[in-house]
């Protein structure tokens, strides 16, 4: 049985499924996008889904560059927007 | 169709000779079995150097080359990113210092600005390099393009002149030639296309377009994996790499052989090189050369290692055996010119090759002398 968990978006409270990942928990909340680039300020969120085009980077707990799409939610991570390269 | 010049190739050399002939009055087919900067100009960093190079017939074309490079910069709107970041090389022993000295002041004599950096003026110069390497030089002339960028735009340029028509998606088949000898144009899967001049810019593959009109160029692969770390912030201002690399490019060994380059890009990932081995045209990724790189990239700059790699990319510098590229007319075979064999540092030389060939086609009088990138000079050669 999958047990339901819990995380933030930018100290929004969010639903997960243990297990999931943090792109398939923003997108079945709703949220399409998580990041804005580099230099057009453009919105990005899930792209190639298995890793590999680093479009889905984001901020989970301070650590900027996660791939939401390889990363699986923890109980209370807090996930952020990512704005450019997410090194302030 | 038909033409004064047929470039085959369609990289940053192909699209330079295009530029310049275009420019020198002349209409120009350029041919290319793939896409646009699909081979060599594709796989590398962009580099424009004079610090890795010997005085000698190779640093006087770099030498023109970059100031060709700025003032098509200058003509193009700066649409290449063509960035004057300066080079900075560092040694780690004591010996390899010395020795880098002295070639700085060589260098020197022959034209280049060399500075020395002592071991505390390295932190100025990058303030997040390593603390333990003892010294090195700075080269302010070095720069930095993006080779496909810059191929693009120049093609698109020279088409702009309404001279110029680029074939991408068109292998030549043979390079055809007359009963006394001459080139007369080359015929493609679709169509024949007539041309009194025909210039062989197939960079890598350069030694296989020389044998479609007969003739032996002995250019060989020399494959380099290149690390593109994950977007950060400006951290590393210059092209920065380690003293050693210069012997290892100069090096005849067929083994594999890596030296630390670092640079940061427009973009703001981080490219770590430099491999070198003569593998054929094997592409399959190597963990040991990606391991070395790594590791000699953390050793000048700590905090790459808690930097995330995006992805890696390979490809084959045209090695030829003097390390000399081969540039202008064959005299084997009258009207057939070659622009090839750069090794390593053909984005950087493109430009003055571009511009020799146009001249030597257009038979207006040469920027410098050929004569020791002469395509015969390998004849009766031992090839290793």
């Amino acid at each position: 049985m999958s047990r339901e968990t819990s995380f933030t978006f930018d100290g929004a409270p969010m639903a997960a499924v243990e297990g999931q990942t943090i792109a398939a928990a923003l997108i079945e909340n709703g949220v399409m996008s998580w990041r804005t680039t580099r230099f057009g300020d453009r919105p990005r969120g899930l792209f190639c889904g298995i890793g590999v085009c680093f479009d889905c980077l984001i901020t989970v707990n301070g650590e900027p560059n996660v791939r939401a799409c390889l990363s699986a939610v923890e109980p209370g991570d807090d996930v952020r927007t990512q704005a450019g390269d997410g090194h302030v | 169709m038909n033409a004064d010049v047929i470039v085959i190739g369609a990289g940053i050399v192909g699209a330079c000779c295009a530029h310049y002939c275009a420019q020198a009055g002349l209409s120009v087919i350029v041919v290319d079995r793939g896409s646009v900067a699909g081979g060599t100009t594709g796989a590398g960093e962009g580099n424009i150097l004079v610090s890795d190079k010997e005085p000698g017939p190779e640093l006087d074309l770099a030498l023109l080359s970059r100031e060709l490079w700025a003032q098509m910069a200058g003509e193009l709107g700066d649409s290449f990113e063509l960035d004057a970041k300066g080079g900075l090389v560092v040694a780690t022993r004591a010996a390899t210092l010395e020795h880098l000295h002295r070639f700085a002041a060589e260098q020197a004599e022959a034209g280049v600005i060399a500075e020395p950096v002592t071991a505390k003026g390295l932190r100025d110069h990058e303030p997040h390099i390593a603390r333990d390497l003892l010294g090195g030089v700075f080269y302010p002339q070095d720069m930095q393009v993006q080779p496909m960028l810059a191929a693009a735009r120049l093609l698109q340029h020279a088409r702009s002149t309404g001279r110029v028509t680029v074939l991408p998606e068109t292998e030549v088949l043979e390079i055809e030639r007359d009963g006394s000898g001459a080139v007369t144009g080359v015929r493609t899967p679709t169509e024949r296309i007539s041309a009194p001049h025909v210039v062989n810019a197939a960079g890598t593959w350069g030694g296989v377009v020389a044998g479609l009109a007969r003739v032996d160029l002995p250019i060989l692969p020399r494959r380099g994996f290149i690390l593109v770390t994950e977007p950060l912030p400006p951290m590393i201002r210059h092209k920065v790499y380690a003293a050693d690399y210069v012997a290892n490019v100069a090096s005849d060994n067929a083994g594999l052989e890596t030296s630390a380059v670092i640079e940061g890009t427009h973009s703001g990932t981080v490219l770590i090189g430099s491999s070198r081995e003569r593998v054929g045209f094997d592409k399959t990724l190597d963990w040991e050369v990606i391991r070395q790189e790594a590791q000699q990239a953390v050793a000048i700059f700590p905090f790459l290692a808690d930097v995330q790699l995006m992805r890696t990319y390979g490809g084959f510098r045209p090695y030829c055996p003097d390390h000399l590229p081969v540039i202008g007319p064959d005299s084997r075979a009258p009207g057939f010119l070659h622009a090839c064999g750069h090794e390593g540092a053909g984005i950087g030389l493109a430009a003055a090759t571009g511009l020799l060939i146009a001249q030597a086609i257009a038979g207006t009088n040469l920027a410098m002398d050929i004569a020791p990138f002469a395509p015969n000079r390998f004849e009766g050669a031992h090839v290793a």
